[in-house]
């Protein structure tokens, strides 16, 4: 599973590839990315001229970012003026050192742009998959140039899309003292980046709530902590303002039926709810008389995942959704906190505390084979990419100065890059693949 | 989605039926001074001076400098150290004679998650909410809200700031 792609790599060209997948797998990184040919698309109904260049650069900008992929410069390119529909010469590639080749064409007609485009192993010198034709708006395109790359990432790597899909979090700016705090979403590249509250009322830990346009957190506009749906398409909001006691740290099911909260009661101890999105009903999840907050669903809504203290310091647990026996999973030394379930239920991924240090870490969802993959001052919150291979955290740094800042990492540990923000930004959640 | 509109209006009714949650807002009376500047932290004990003003004239200032508004608190701890309850009583005798509504912020420092963060705080709020009434300030007149690791008063990442933002501030409403 951790070196699945570097087996794929293996089986589409064995001789080339079997050193650097045997190095991979000892070493967890230093992988060799691909090189790929990238011609620019074929302006195929002469009027997307302007559209051309910027498409090349998402494409190649997506698998840049993966640190799988290397894209060779246009002005290396034996071929000039690739053809869509002329057949690809190989020799033209492989002498320049591509062994991955994408090309394609662009039209646009009555507002909408049509691409298309086929993926190609140079060394095998054959065509991987069938070509792929997208329709859509042309003030779509970026979502289009994504769809692209994500084809070629997978065609590579046998791991599902993700670049196609939007990050919503927390935008702050000003000093360390006071922040102000609004959030934003933006695609996973950072752009169309949209803020969706004003600053003047603390926001906290947005979360998607089981689709692509609906957003829970938690806010203080009415002067203390309620928990918000909201449609980040119409900005229409929800406050949840019946509960008793302040609320914070909502999440939904994938199957949008059944929403979580965190409640302080008279005593000033927070458990966790469950509140059934159809009737309102709520049941109490946990009843000790210690912390518990921060869960998250497994993808099928059967089990959530969550932090208590009641062992005496903060430790990961897995209980039924609808309550029953909790089963403590982390074991190690140290503070564990916000634990996120993998798209694929297999790992947690969460935030450790160790002598002074955060990280990011990653675990079974029996609690075995963890792996811390990042150590900061401060590393917190991560969530997965829809297609569980990447995840996306904050790292804040130290100080009078200090700031947060977006991260995205591979599962592996490697390939730690900034995700590009305008502000300084916290609390990321990643959301599910777009329809 | 249909859950969404389902959600937002099981909320909206249930919301229309219990007016009155909303726990502190809107018990406060006539009150002077809205306290949400309190400035400084203060551990210990104030100056003690004699207070006799009448209520209509006390303020958030007037407690903080005679009585210390501030406790503070012990890295991930909520329980309240020997300082701590000696400023809570004269807070007390501060509140016996001042007929306030007071809004009681429990915070944290840095070195915690953001989520756990917010359970901490609300648990200082409660432990300086709970100790008060005992001294025999009515719980009418406190209200608690936590601010988790969102409002540092001290903004270096070493322990002479942190131990600034472990704290439950008394702000007279």
């Amino acid at each position: 599973m951790r070196y699945a792609i570097f087996m794929v790599f293996l089986i589409l060209a064995p001789a080339l590839w079997a050193q650097q997948a045997v190095e991979a797998t000892i070493q967890g990184g230093n992988v060799r990315p691909v090189p790929l040919g990238l011609p620019l698309f074929e302006d195929q109904s002469g009027n997307s001229g302007d559209i051309i260049d910027e498409f090349r650069e998402v494409v190649a900008y997506d698998l840049r970012s993966t640190g799988l992929f290397r894209d060779l410069p246009i002005e290396s390119y034996i071929a000039e003026n690739v053809r869509f529909e002329v057949p690809v010469q190989f020799a033209n590639w492989d002498a320049i050192g591509a062994e991955g080749l994408l090309k394609g064409s662009i039209s646009s007609e009555d507002g909408n742009l049509i691409v298309k485009f086929r993926i190609y192993d140079v060394i095998a010198q054959r065509e991987m998959g069938e070509g792929t034709q997208l329709v859509g708006p042309v003030v779509d395109w970026r979502r289009m140039a994504h769809k692209t790359a994500d084809a070629v990432y997978s065609a590579f790597t046998g791991e599902g899309a993700y670049f196609d899909s939007r990050i919503v979090f927390v935008s702050e700016t000003g000093p360390k003292g006071e922040r102000a705090k609004q959030l934003a979403i933006m695609d996973t590249d950072g752009a169309n980046m949209k803020t969706l509250t004003d600053g003047s009322a603390l926001v906290l830990a947005p979360r998607w709530a089981g689709n692509t346009r609906d957003i829970t957190y938690t806010s203080y506009e009415s002067g203390q902590p309620q928990v918000v749906l909201m449609n980040t398409e119409t900005g229409e909001k929800a406050v949840l303002d019946d509960l008793p006691g302040l609320a914070f740290s909502p999440r939904v099911s994938q199957d949008g039926m059944t929403m979580l909260v965190s409640l302080i009661d008279d005593r000033g101890n927070t458990d966790i709810f469950s509140i059934d999105t159809q009737t309102g009903e709520r049941s109490q999840l946990t009843t000790e008389p210690s912390i518990e907050t921060a869960p998250s669903f497994s993808p099928d809504g059967s089990q959530i995942v969550f932090e208590s203290d009641r062992s005496g310091n903060q430790q990961l647990y897995v209980m039924p959704a609808e309550g029953g026996d909790a089963v403590r999973i982390s074991r190690g030394e140290g503070r564990y906190a916000s634990p996120v379930w993998s798209p694929e239920g297999d790992l947690i991924a969460f935030t450790k505390i160790e002598d002074g240090q955060f990280h990011i870490g990653i675990m079974g969802v029996d609690g075995e084979d963890e792996r811390l993959i990042t150590e900061a001052f401060i590393d917190e919150g991560p969530s997965w990419a829809p297609n569980g291979r990447v995840i996306v955290f904050y790292r804040e740094t130290a100080g009078e100065g200090g700031a947060p800042k977006l991260m995205s990492i591979s599962l592996t540990g490697r390939n730690m890059v900034e995700v590009p923000t305008p502000e300084f930004a916290s609390d990321p959640s990643w959301s599910n693949l777009l329809p | 989605m249909k859950y969404f509109l389902a959600l937002a209006l099981a909320v909206f009714v249930a919301s229309c039926a219990n007016q009155n949650q909303l726990g502190y807002q809107g018990t406060g009376g006539n009150l002077p001074y809205q306290g949400t500047n309190y400035g400084t932290s203060n551990g210990g004990y104030g100056t003690g001076a004699e207070v006799n003003e009448p209520a209509s004239e006390v303020s958030a200032p007037d407690l903080q400098a005679n009585f210390g508004n501030t406790v503070l608190f012990p890295e991930d701890q909520s329980f309240l150290t020997a300082a701590a309850k000696a400023t809570l009583d004269s807070q007390a005798l501060w509140l016996s004679r001042n007929n306030v509504n007071v809004l009681i912020e429990g915070h944290a420092d840095e070195q915690g998650t953001r989520e756990y963060n917010l359970a901490l705080g609300a648990k200082r709020a409660a432990a300086v909410r709970d100790y008060l009434a005992i001294k025999g300030v009515p719980s009418s007149r406190m209200d608690v809200i936590t601010y988790g690791k969102e409002r540092p008063l001290a903004t270096c990442s070493e322990e002479s700031c942190w131990s600034k933002n472990r704290r439950a501030v008394t702000v007279v409403r």
